[in-house]
């Protein structure tokens, strides 16, 4: 990764995905006093996912903090401790589970600041588990990130990397706002290069993985690495694509997406969520208003189909959007 | 251990209850007469809960409110120019113009908002109450909501953390009888909200929400458990609202009976204390009629500084969506 900061003598560390989780909550809360981290078996033990494994026993109960299976009051915890001079870490076990906070996220988190005339800071961040693939089935599974994208005074990352996760994290807690951090379930054993120490991943600012000249393939989270693998085998049909990894939902790199999309003229867009209403409606939308001269082919779009996250193996395998499923419909656009 | 109120304490109390009092009926002759967007949800004939309980809280403690919030904000120590500013929608108001009557709030003395959420406050007091724990305070935080609020999950959510982690919480049910239109026989099976309190392992306390001397009694104990971190108290309050669920007259439906509000305007908050204070030769009527002037007076005036002060510059839209470092 390009931010590594490596010494010359040392082969790079690697690290899983879960592991960088890990690594960025424990240098948050050794860096802030003011930090703690609340939610479901997050403490005693280590978060159903591990990745709060040994926090307890080094920062202790005051500091990390199991809560009851009270999604209201995890969330109101973060928003009324925020308030008055705390900076919590919140941990939303499963993604789904929004449906039991979200008057606390959408009508109180995102806009209590802006209700009360800028009087409010909250510098709270939420750290919740996305994506399918593991026959959690309909209720564990889904990308639900535009219900939260959706609601202006929310930040909203999602990382792809160990890197960016452990980075994106680190940044959420230094922020001042309310900022989601989408985990991925599938990612987690995902090996990748993570410095020691502290470091940020810029919010609001995309990374090009890899640099193409004639198609622009969009993607966040998990889809990243399918979208990579997809490009190098469009290779094949002549087709040398630009891979983009959002990393943050919202706010937007919509710049470095329009300055892409202006040198390939054909874009892509991937995402785990379904893909009526999705994300990628939006993406769409932005690159036809800001660059639609320069679009040699219509916006494509791969996401899941109109369908609850199925249970059975092979009923998810063909759910979730892949490698394969990005070269057909790039192939279907280009006519190639 | 009960706090008896002083004099002082008494004629405190009193001030803030006409405080409100008139701030509320000035409110709904503005809202009624069209001077004002948006609704306006009424505090009057509730007046002995926030003065009673305000009485016990500084500046540093926290409090949330519900929809009907403006009393909160008085009782807390909100100025009248900047609360009627923001009823107007100025950009002199406490929320600069962008919160109105349902979010009215003020940082500066603890106040964080009235909730335009039914029970929206409840969690966000309990996060506070935890601030002030996990920050090693002797701060206290109270949330105030409704008998029709105790049957959302919120309130059981945060009432169980609450008590689970002994935190300085002051779950203050003001019982006006009424779910916005539906009566709480039709919207509860009980007739004490304070019962709930049992089941998550706190005292309940029922008290006369239209005696003001009760309520900070009661309020008095509940602060001081939970400065002395023994944990939280629920403290309902039973009480009525004088007026309409919005506005003063409101939309005129009949769920109510006049005699039975006139029932309960006989036992007017404001009218019994002073009938305490007179009695007690504490204050005069000459002395209450000349705090009722000032008063109104004051609202006059900062009534008239709303209508004069100008409305948020739209070119200012977007402040304020997120905090931007300087």
């Amino acid at each position: 990764m390009a931010e590594a900061q490596l010494k010359d003598d040392q082969a790079p560390r690697k690290l899983a995905y879960v592991n960088a989780i890990t690594e960025g909550l424990h240098e948050v809360l050794k860096e802030q006093p003011e930090a703690f981290l609340a939610g479901e078996d997050v403490a005693g033990a280590g978060s159903v996912f591990g990745y709060t494994s040994g926090l307890l026993a080094e920062f202790g109960e005051h500091r990390v903090i199991d809560t009851p299976i009270s999604e209201k009051g995890i969330m109101g915890l973060g928003v009324g401790a925020a308030a008055t001079g705390c900076r919590p870490i919140i941990d939303l076990m499963f993604m789904d589970f929004l449906g039991e906070c979200m008057d606390e996220v959408a009508n109180q988190m995102a806009k209590m600041r802006y209700m009360f005339g800028g009087h409010a800071r909250l510098p709270v961040t939420v750290l919740t588990m996305s994506g399918a693939g593991m026959s959690l089935a309909a209720q564990h599974s889904q990308s639900l990130e535009v219900w939260l994208t959706h609601l202006p005074g929310l930040k909203v990352v999602a990382p792809a990397t160990p890197y960016d996760a452990k980075g994106l994290i680190i940044s959420a807690c230094r922020d001042d706002n309310p900022v989601f951090v989408l985990l991925n379930k599938l990612s987690l054993a995902l090996q990748g290069e993570v410095p020691e120490g502290a470091y940020e991943v810029e919010i609001g600012k995309a990374n090009v993985l890899r640099e193409g000249k004639n198609l622009t393939l969009i993607a966040y989270s998990r889809m990243v690495h399918e979208a990579m693998q997809a490009a190098d085998q469009l290779k094949e049909f002549g087709i040398d694509a630009e891979v983009i990894d959002l990393r943050s939902l919202s706010p937007l790199d919509t710049d470095t997406i329009v300055k892409s999309v202006k040198k390939t003229h054909r874009a892509v867009i991937v995402h785990e969520a379904v893909r009526f209403s999705g994300f990628g409606g939006e993406l769409a939308a932005q690159i036809q208003e800001l660059a639609f001269d320069y679009l040699d082919a219509p916006v494509g779009r791969v996401g899941a189909p109109f369908s609850p996250v199925p249970y059975s193996p092979s009923l998810e395998q063909s759910y979730m959007p892949n490698a394969k499923r990005i070269v057909a419909e790039t192939r279907r656009l280009l006519g190639v | 251990m009960t706090i008896q109120a002083t004099d002082a304490v008494l004629l405190d109390i009193h001030e803030r209850m006409v405080r409100i009092r008139i701030f509320e009926e000035e409110a709904g002759k503005l809202m009624e007469n069209g001077k004002v967007p948006g609704a306006l949800h009424l505090y009057v004939g509730q007046e002995a809960v926030a003065a009673g309980v305000m009485a016990h809280l500084k500046d540093t403690d926290h409090i949330t409110s519900t929809h009907r919030g403006h009393g909160h904000v008085v009782a807390k120590g909100g100025q009248f120019n900047e609360m009627y500013a923001e009823l107007y929608g100025k950009a002199a108001g406490y929320c600069k113009g962008r919160g109105g009557s349902m979010h009215i709030c003020n940082m500066e003395i603890g106040m964080l908002g009235a909730n335009g959420i039914v029970g929206g406050g409840i969690p966000i007091a309990m996060g506070a109450a935890f601030s002030k724990k996990f920050r090693k305070t002797k701060e206290v935080a109270a949330s105030f909501f409704g008998d029709g609020a105790s049957n959302e999950g919120s309130f059981h959510e945060a009432a169980n953390m609450a008590a689970l982690y002994k935190l300085p919480l002051i779950l203050v049910c003001e019982n006006n009888g009424f779910g916005e239109y539906t009566r709480q026989d039709n919207h509860q099976a009980i007739v004490d909200v304070a019962d709930r309190a049992a089941g998550y392992g706190m005292p309940g306390v029922v008290v006369d929400g239209m005696d003001a001397i009760a309520v900070f009694e009661a309020a008095g104990e509940a602060v001081a458990r939970a400065r002395n971190g023994e944990g939280p108290t629920l403290l309902e309050c039973k009480t009525y609202r004088f007026y309409d669920h919005v506005g003063v007259r409101g939309m005129g439906l009949s769920y109510r009976t006049d005699e039975e509000v006139d029932a309960w305007k006989r036992r007017d908050p404001i009218k019994l204390l002073e009938e305490k204070l007179i009695e007690q030769g504490i204050s005069t009527k000459r002395k209450i009629s000349a705090v009722h002037k000032r008063v109104r007076d004051e609202a006059m005036a900062a009534i008239k500084f709303a209508e004069d002060s100008p409305l948020p510059d739209p070119d200012g839209l977007l402040e304020d969506v997120y905090y931007e470092k300087a």
